[in-house]
């Protein structure tokens, strides 16, 4: 049924005048978009996926990438997307994957939300000169304290506090397994973290050896798959998530194709090599709230209750609900993935569709916990989405506690959102095993990236928590007082509870 | 709520003072009101009445919302005594609201529920600044009174005639509004239950302060963020038990970096403060002083952004935003200091 | 020149009329002005000129003392609030006790002396230019973040106090990038704020604090020696720019 080849997404081309032929491009691009003929660098520009890898090594600046070079007569409904997506399945009669995030062109609600600062009636502070207070514990708090007195006046202590884990900034980085990413990837973002003392998450990949010197930073994952779980893993980590969902596929599992399980991600999986690794939709221990608590006990019991123990879940349309009930478990946080979530492969109807922005989703969480009284008891970490430190900010001041940050923290390491990652060659080295890519990651180098990005970020929450005249992120946690919404409905204004522009105090 | 006046004293043996000293002393410190909210609270202020939860009450007017609230208290206790709050105009203060007390013996089995009488008094507050229109009740304590109105200290002290009052502690705040101006209700002291607080400052951290307040079963009510600092100590050290000394550093505790240096147990102490508390911790400046039968506590926030002065006299404690009003109450102080950041001042009764 | 003095009862005085006459009295050639039942006005001596003139305060005055001024003297017998010396730029203030916070903020010359202690942002954002340089003496101790954004000028703290430290609370110095502390006593390195440093205290840094001390002695009426012998903690900015790597450009 041939309906012929679709218009080619992006135009490379090369100004001859400036290339010097070096053949950096042909060397970097994995897509096959170069090849030397004579004295002339041929192009085929449909090989090209707009990762910029070329034109960022590329010494003389002489490439050029146009992006849909020949479009489809402009409709407002039949965008391109829409009409690939039908050509696609025409031909195949499957599921069309994507990468990365939602790619449709929906709000950000963080855009329509803005934040406070003072003047004259308090004074904002200077974050330069004085004391600013990022540290966030995250795991169980008691309800309350209590103390005896001894005869001497002394204060001792009766409350015995649960595990938590101590970050110097409420950013931490999301859950990237061995295997959808590199090793060197991951170990770039496992120092980076240690580095800024915060955290990162292993994925459900296992945790391999090189990354055992980072093992206090890192909370290790079981998600449904159960891959690399024993219970050396398990005491390895500072934390431990059980995965639920995920904010790009929510309600699905995951699949990594035998190709990406060469021999290291078999041994860190604890799975035969090449073999495809499946995660089931649903844990098949967890069909219900009961077992999701049995299993976050029988997670502590085995670590001796030494390990706060994470859910993370996707946020869909029930999230308050769900996350009250994990609250109620003996979890220690609750991780929402809001729908702009990335990913390495999802469905495009998921990834585009399903579940709900993490806006709404923390504003949500926040409410129902402190309804029940037991929001300070809980954290609440919030991930999707999250691209700037005025996201992050934002974010804690709907509810959240903390945010995890994925693809912002691999665009550190270079990654350009070019939405591959599914084919297993990054240019960049990140979602691929193919060792001459990965090569292209100096852990030692790169790890200052990340670290850098989560520096700068927590210099930024400082200034802005500064100016609103506040120095401790607890007293910015759920100030959705110091929030305004612009341009936001009335309806999303009352689930964000948050007050419109130009409203009083 | 911003730069606003604060002298309180207590008389640690509990003998009783009038009002006229207090009156005196406030009015100096006009520079910091703007004539739009002063208030005065005075402990030991009804002997004959002291058993009885004395339930203050702003009417808009005496049709409708008095007869709702009346018919409210009687359901869930009895009126011992109530009458209307003698007032006196001024060519600057008219009477906008009419102030009414009540005192008032809670039942603790009307609700049908586990409840003490505390709990009946702040279901009380709750229901009738929620639901009666055009009546406020601003203070339930026992043998407390509370006086305030939208003008300047001299004015609002000459229209209760405050001077007619003893008792051994007296709060009194002279107000530049900024949120909530010329409104009676958001003059200080704010009261609930045995606690009063007058308050200078802005709260940066209101949202959070509400937000955890409300999951705790609090409603606030008053448009204003004094009145989570009475909450937050009602929490803290009615219901959570904690001694004030550790409730107000739950409110204004140290840097982490100074819990860090901390000997262990002190430094486990701390962390377990702040992680319980977070969201009770009060950021932005403030100087608030809290008042309860037993005692009065000074604090200011943790970087000292507003004043406060204490001064010590025989049995008497002063703090004040200004040095300056304690002279007037007392020429010769043995001792004046300035309390450290965050660091609370306590004065109990023997 | 005459002396001349008058003396004000400024018993429940506003402080605008008695400014007007403090005024009115300069004007008519007094030198020596002494104010009785000072307690609570605020801006006094608030922008006189004048070298010949000296205020002597019974009582305490209110907040923003002598601000602006530029030349006179003022000797306060009491304790006084917030921000004396605010903004001033010459002259001379003693002070018989204690002061509130920010005591000589964003003084420009002059010279503020204070018998006791003060309280928190002592000489905050100080600062030097050509022949101005304000100077600060405390006796006792100062609270956290003294001398913060201290853009220059000198800030001497003597340590008297008997049961008190100089300093024991936090960001000493924090953003100084101009101007000197000096210290009697220890300075634990983790009280210092940011971009701030000690420096070796030199003889010529001694002489150049000794005319401060002596004034303060005088007086005050101390004899103290050690004051003048012992060691004093140095500190003073890393860098006239210590933010400057804390940015990048779009």
């Amino acid at each position: 049924m041939p309906i012929g080849s679709v218009p080619p997404k992006y135009k490379v081309t090369i100004d001859k005048d400036l290339c010097m032929l070096c053949e950096r491009c042909i060397e970097n691009c994995p897509y096959g978009t170069f090849r030397r003929e004579g004295n002339k660098i041929q192009i085929f520009s449909r090989a090209c996926t707009g990762c910029h890898r070329c034109i960022a090594m590329c010494p003389r600046d002489a490439i050029s990438l146009q992006e849909k070079p020949i479009d489809y007569r402009s409709h407002p409904v039949w965008s391109r997307e829409a009409r690939e997506a039908i050509y696609n399945q025409a031909q195949t009669g499957k599921i069309v994957l994507t990468g990365m995030g939602n790619a449709l062109n929906v709000p950000q609600i963080f855009d329509r939300l803005l934040l406070d600062a003072c003047q004259v009636t308090n004074p904002s502070i200077d974050p330069l000169r004085e004391p600013m207070e990022l540290r966030t514990y995250i795991g169980k708090k008691p309800r309350k304290l209590t103390i005896d007195k001894t005869p001497e006046g002394d204060i001792d202590l009766v409350t015995k506090l649960a595990p938590n884990l101590k970050c110097e900034t409420p950013i931490m980085i999301a859950h990237m397994s061995y295997g959808a990413i590199s090793l060197n990837a991951q170990l770039s973002l496992a120092r980076g973290a240690a580095e800024e003392k915060t955290f990162m998450g292993t994925g459900e990949g296992g945790l391999h050896e090189s990354l055992y010197p980072y093992q206090d930073n890192m909370i290790v994952q079981i998600a449904s798959g159960r891959f690399g779980v024993d219970i050396d893993y398990l005491e390895r980590g500072a934390a431990i998530e059980i995965k639920i969902g995920q904010g790009a596929k929510p309600g699905i599992g995951g699949h990594l194709p035998g190709e990406k399980v060469d021999e290291s991600v078999s041994k860190t999986r604890m799975i035969p090599p090449f073999s495809d690794a499946i995660s089931p939709a649903p844990h098949h221990d967890i069909y219900s709230i009961e077992d999701l608590s049995q299993l976050v006990r029988s997670l502590k019991e085995a670590t001796e209750w030494k390990k706060p123990v994470f859910v993370k879940i996707a946020a869909v349309h029930n999230v308050a609900a769900i996350a009250a009930g994990i609250a109620r478990s003996s979890a220690d946080a609750v991780v929402i993935d809001g729908f702009r979530g990335g990913t390495g492969t999802a469905p495009r109807v998921f990834r585009d569709h399903v579940g709900i922005p993490i806006e709404a989703a923390i504003a949500a969480v926040d409410a129902k916990l402190n309804e029940q009284g037991i929001r300070n008891e809980v954290s609440v970490i919030a991930s999707g989405g999250i691209r700037d430190s005025a996201d992050v900010t934002k974010a804690i001041a709907l509810g959240a506690d903390s945010v995890y940050i994925g693809t912002a923290a691999l665009v550190s390491l270079g990654c350009r959102v070019c939405g591959n990652c599914y084919r297993g060659l990054c240019p960049w080295g990140i979602a691929t095993q193919r060792e001459d890519l990965t090569a292209r990651i100096d852990p030692d180098i790169m790890y200052k990236n990340v670290s850098n990005l989560i520096h700068g970020w927590t210099l930024e929450i400082s200034e802005l928590m500064g100016a609103a005249g506040i120095n401790s992120i607890e007293s910015l946690r759920g100030n959705r007082d110091r929030l305004r919404g612009y341009m936001l409905d009335e309806n999303i204004l009352s689930v964000l509870d948050v007050k419109t522009v130009g409203a009083d105090v | 709520m911003k730069m606003c006046g604060i002298i309180s004293v207590i008389d640690k043996k509990k003998n009783p003072m009038d009002g006229t000293a207090v009156r005196e002393a406030l009015s100096i410190m006009n520079e910091r009101g703007n004539g739009e909210g002063s208030g005065y609270a005075v402990y030991g202020a009804f002997p004959e009445f002291a058993d009885y939860y004395a339930i203050h009450v702003f009417y808009d007017d005496l049709i409708g919302p008095k007869t709702a609230v009346e018919e409210e208290l009687e359901k869930v206790g009895t009126i011992k005594h109530d009458e209307e709050i003698p007032t006196f105009e001024q060519p600057n203060l008219k009477k906008r609201h009419i102030p009414w007390r009540y005192f008032f013996q809670p039942n603790v089995s009307a609700l049908g529920t586990t409840a003490s009488e505390e709990d009946i008094l702040v279901y009380l507050m709750k229901k009738v600044n929620t639901t009666i229109p055009g009546a406020l009740i601003y203070s339930t304590g026992k043998n407390i009174a509370i006086f305030k109105a939208a003008g300047w200290p001299e004015d609002v002290a000459n229209f209760y005639r405050i001077q007619d009052y003893e008792g051994y502690i007296w709060l009194s705040h002279n107000r530049y509004p900024t949120n909530t101006a010329g409104w009676w209700g958001g003059a200080h002291p704010f009261n609930l239950l045995d606690w009063s607080v007058v308050h200078n400052g802005e709260i940066t951290s209101y949202g959070t302060n509400k937000r955890y307040l409300e999951g705790n079963g609090y409603v606030c009510t008053m448009h204003t963020d004094t009145e989570v600092v009475a909450y937050l100590t009602d929490l803290l050290q009615r219901q959570h038990e904690l001694p004030p000394e550790l409730a107000f550093k739950a409110l204004a505790p140290p840097f982490w970096d100074e819990i860090d240096r901390m000997p262990e147990k002190e430094r486990e102490l701390n962390t377990a403060l702040r992680m319980t508390y977070g969201p009770a911790m009060m950021n932005g400046p403030f100087a608030i002083v809290v008042a309860s039968s037993e005692g009065i506590a000074g604090i200011t926030d943790r970087i000292k952004l507003r004043p406060l002065v204490a001064a010590e006299k025989g049995d008497r404690l002063y703090l004040s935003s200004e040095e300056a009003a304690i002279h007037v109450m007392e020429p010769s102080p043995d001792r004046v200091w300035m309390p450290r950041a965050g660091e609370p001042v306590i004065g109990r009764v023997y | 020149m005459m002396k001349k003095t008058l003396t004000i009862d400024a018993k429940g005085m506003h402080y605008t009329p008695l400014n007007k006459e403090i005024r009115a009295a300069i004007k008519d050639g007094v030198t020596e002005i002494i104010l009785e039942n000072i307690n609570g006005q605020r801006f006094i001596g608030n922008g006189l000129r004048g070298k010949d003139l000296t205020i002597i305060i019974n009582g305490v005055p209110g907040g923003d003392l002598c601000m602006f001024m530029s030349g006179p003297t003022c000797i306060v017998h009491a304790n006084a609030e917030h921000a004396p010396g605010n903004t001033m730029d010459r002259g001379k203030i003693y002070i018989h006790g204690t002061a509130g916070d920010a005591v000589a903020h964003s003084m420009r010359g002059g010279e503020v002396y204070v018998r006791d202690s003060i309280g928190y942002r002592g000489g905050i954002h100080m600062k030097e230019y050509k022949d101005k340089c304000p100077v600060l003496v405390v006796g006792e101790y100062a609270r956290a973040f003294l001398g913060e954004y201290m853009a220059g000028g000198i800030l001497i703290v003597l340590g008297r106090g008997k049961d008190q430290p100089p300093v024991d609370e936090r960001g000493v110095g924090t953003g100084i990038h101009g101007g000197e502390l000096y210290i009697r006593g220890e300075v634990p390195d983790h009280l210092l704020g940011i971009g701030a440093e000690k420096k070796p205290f030199t003889e010529d840094d001694r002489e150049k604090i000794r005319p401060y001390i002596e004034k303060y002695c005088r007086e005050f009426g101390v004899d103290e020696p050690e004051l003048f012998s012992d060691e004093y903690v140095h500190i003073g900015p890393s860098s006239a720019r210590p933010f400057a790597g804390k940015y990048c450009w779009e």
